[in-house]
């Protein structure tokens, strides 16, 4: 029996991966649910239930040279990039030996170095610039580098994404912009957000391209960023992308979403859930066994179980190193007089002669 | 060697920072081929290219985050806010991206902010600021202000050269009208270390920037009319300050005036009076005193910036009253 061809020249073994990518990221957040119950995850809990398919199809079209800016439900993505499961449970978990050292929460890490994803801050929008200039340094050095930026729909109202996206524009930077309509920015619907028809309208008044896609579909997510991506390396500069998705849980776990329509997000999960869709086109026309992507789940449960034991075990962060780090130099921050061993606010008298009320 | 302005020594120091090191660049708005709007990098395009001395659109918050994310892979570059003013547009990419960068995700960030500040020029506004304070507690940045030219040469330097972010407050007003002999060769001054700019040894004025130059001026005054010794402490560097200097003056005379030309509520001077007295208390006899300008948005007819800003004159009659404490 003959299958048909993966689209875009992915190979049999890379529809497993992306596969395991998407049981990954959503194994691994039904973990840290768990965790945080347990009130072991001592900040909040962001899901990207649903959007797993806009997260690894996009970041699965980079390169480990190229960059990737994630935002907070772009867990699939950094694990694509290279992020490690023992990584996002000790940073959830605030533990001392976690990716910024108790620093930082949730998936806000980077590594520039080697698998180059950067770390982000709350503050939406701010990544856009961030990453043009990134890539205005692979445009300078001539390196065929590309790097990649995640926006919300709630982040194409900042000045910050317009700022950055025209500015990596003009300069022809090799830079994705890729919006994730996820339907909601915290409980405003992207009707209150822009009074454009669809936001990858935004693309014409850049002055670059830009494409539409279903992003619960993996394959369509990976095909349209892989072209973008193509373009940027090419050296034709911005492409914008929007990816139409759903976000199943509340910004925050703690969200209790009484702002969602009734039957909203049951009718998404009945009918438009990325990895059921994808089980049933791998096991349909691409046909696999049903067995083999089983033996993934329990894989990468196995893979999560593991981390999880290893990162409950982690020391926890130690109050001092909360000083160290602010600058190069000094490395270190001095701690306070009152962490001292001060007695007394004066204890030598260095001048009892000249000070006129010091009797000595 | 020839004198060259203030404005020279930092153009100067640009182009040998360029010249040394490729991973250098220029961004701001109207720096290229028109030079800027002070003319701060007048030539440095047409030498170094357009791809290293960048033209950027109006977009402050843009570009000290295309800085930032172009320091994160290795270069370094130097970003011009045509009036320092505009810097508030980029505060949140500055303090909550740029400055926290190191310390939240160990992201190498070595970007220098420059700009014109200061007022005495009739500026009105939104061009005479001096949003010095407004930093001032954001850990993870530094903030250099110089007063001389030779200091603005040598600290451009080394604030290219630092490692971590900077911000670089020149006054507008001393661009053109102080001048300075470099000294030959490499020179950097270094971040983080005061200057005495006179020797004195009744009293003491700590200060940085253009009221450096009025300190100096009523220093001047008070020596030929009161037969007062005073001493004058240029800062240069704000952030970090130098203790090390505070202290030794403070041990030195016992008596403080802090002169800044920020206003007086939230501004350094209060910072250094803190300090003075977790410091060396004991040393004082007399309370450590200000003159700031007043708290009022800076207004632009002659009579009122002149009313609002510290004068020599004022110095001068606050050092008389220090004196006779």
């Amino acid at each position: 029996m003959s299958h048909p061809t993966p689209p875009s020249g992915l190979s049999r073994e890379q529809l497993l991966e992306l596969y395991r990518w998407m049981r990954l990221t959503r194994t691994l957040e039904e973990r840290l649910v768990a965790l945080y119950r347990q009130t072991k995850v001592v900040g909040g809990l962001f899901r990207s239930l649903g959007q797993e398919a806009c997260a690894v199809g996009s970041a699965f079209a980079l390169q480990r040279r190229d960059v990737l800016s994630p935002l907070i439900r772009n867990l699939g993505s950094m694990l694509v990039k290279g992020a490690e499961p023992i990584e996002i449970l000790r940073q959830y978990m605030a533990k001392g030996d976690s990716p910024t050292r108790g620093r930082e929460l949730n998936i806000h890490f980077g590594d520039v170095v080697d698998r180059n994803f950067v770390g982000q801050i709350s503050h939406l929008g701010d990544m856009v610039p961030v990453m043009a200039g990134v890539t205005l340094t692979f445009k300078m050095r001539g390196e065929p580098r590309v790097g990649l930026v995640y926006v919300g729909d709630g982040a194409t109202s900042t000045g910050a994404f317009h700022e950055g996206i025209n500015f990596a524009a003009v300069q022809k930077c090799p830079l994705v912009v890729v919006v994730e309509n996820n339907g909601y920015a915290y409980s405003t619907p992207t009707s209150k957000q822009t009074a454009a028809a669809q936001l990858v309208d935004k693309a014409i008044g850049y002055g670059v391209p830009g494409a539409r896609a279903d992003g619960n579909d993996v394959l369509a997510v990976y095909e349209v960023t892989r072209a973008a991506v193509d373009h940027a390396r090419s050296g034709h500069g911005v492409v914008l992308l929007e990816l139409m998705t759903y976000r199943r849980k509340g910004h925050a776990e703690h969200d209790s979403q009484s702002y969602v329509p009734a039957g909203e997000i049951e009718r998404w999960a009945e009918q438009n859930d990325p990895i059921d869709r994808y089980v049933a086109r791998l096991t349909g026309e691409f046909g696999f066994d049903l067995a083999a992507l089983t033996a993934i789940d329990e894989e990468v449960r196995a893979t999560v179980d593991a981390a999880t034991d290893v990162a409950e075990a982690s020391p926890p962060c130690d109050g001092p190193d909360a000083l160290r780090g602010v600058y190069v130099d000094p490395a270190t921050m001095p701690s306070l007089w009152y962490r001292g061993e001060a007695t007394s606010a004066v204890a030598t008298h260095e001048r009892p002669a000249g000070w006129g009320t010091h009797d000595g | 060697m020839a004198e060259i302005t203030f404005l020279e020594a930092i153009r100067e120091g640009l182009d040998e920072e360029m010249q040394r090191d490729p991973n250098v660049f220029c961004l701001g708005e109207d720096i290229g081929g028109f030079g800027g709007a002070f003319k701060v990098t007048e030539g440095l395009q047409a030498k170094h290219g357009e791809a290293r001395v960048i033209d950027t659109p109006i977009s402050e918050a843009g570009i000290v985050g295309a800085a930032a994310g172009a320091a994160h892979y290795g270069m370094r570059p130097v970003v011009e806010m045509q009036f320092i003013d505009f810097v508030s547009c980029a505060y949140d990419m500055l303090t909550n991206y740029v400055a926290t960068a190191r310390y939240r995700a160990f992201l190498p960030c070595p970007i220098v902010v420059r700009g014109p500040s200061g007022g005495y020029v009739r500026g009105g506004p939104f061009h005479s600021q001096n949003p010095e304070a407004a930093f001032l507690h954001t850990p993870g940045l530094k903030i250099a202000y110089p007063a001389t030219a030779e200091d603005a040469k040598g600290m451009i330097k080394a604030a290219i050269r630092d490692d971590d972010p900077v911000l670089f407050f020149e006054h507008k007003y001393l661009y053109r009208r102080i001048k300075g002999t470099m000294p030959p060769g490499d020179h950097v001054v270094p971040l983080g270390k005061a200057r005495v700019a006179r020797e004195g040894k009744d009293l003491s004025i700590i200060t940085y920037a253009a009221t450096v130059w009025k300190a100096l001026e009523a220093a001047e005054q008070l020596e030929k009319e009161d037969g007062l010794s005073v001493e004058v402490i240029d800062l240069r560097s704000l952030l970090p300050l130098d203790d090390e200097a505070i202290v030794a003056t403070v041990r030195k005379t016992n008596r403080v005036l802090v002169v800044h030309e920020d206003t007086v509520t939230g501004g350094l001077a209060g910072e250094i009076t803190a300090r003075i007295n977790e410091l060396c208390f004991e040393w004082l006899d007399a309370p450590v005193r200000r003159v700031a300008a007043h708290d009022v948005p800076l207004p632009y007819a002659p009579p009122l910036e002149d009313y609002v800003l510290p004068q020599t004159s004022d110095i001068v009659r606050a050092s008389r009253w220090l004196a006779a404490y």
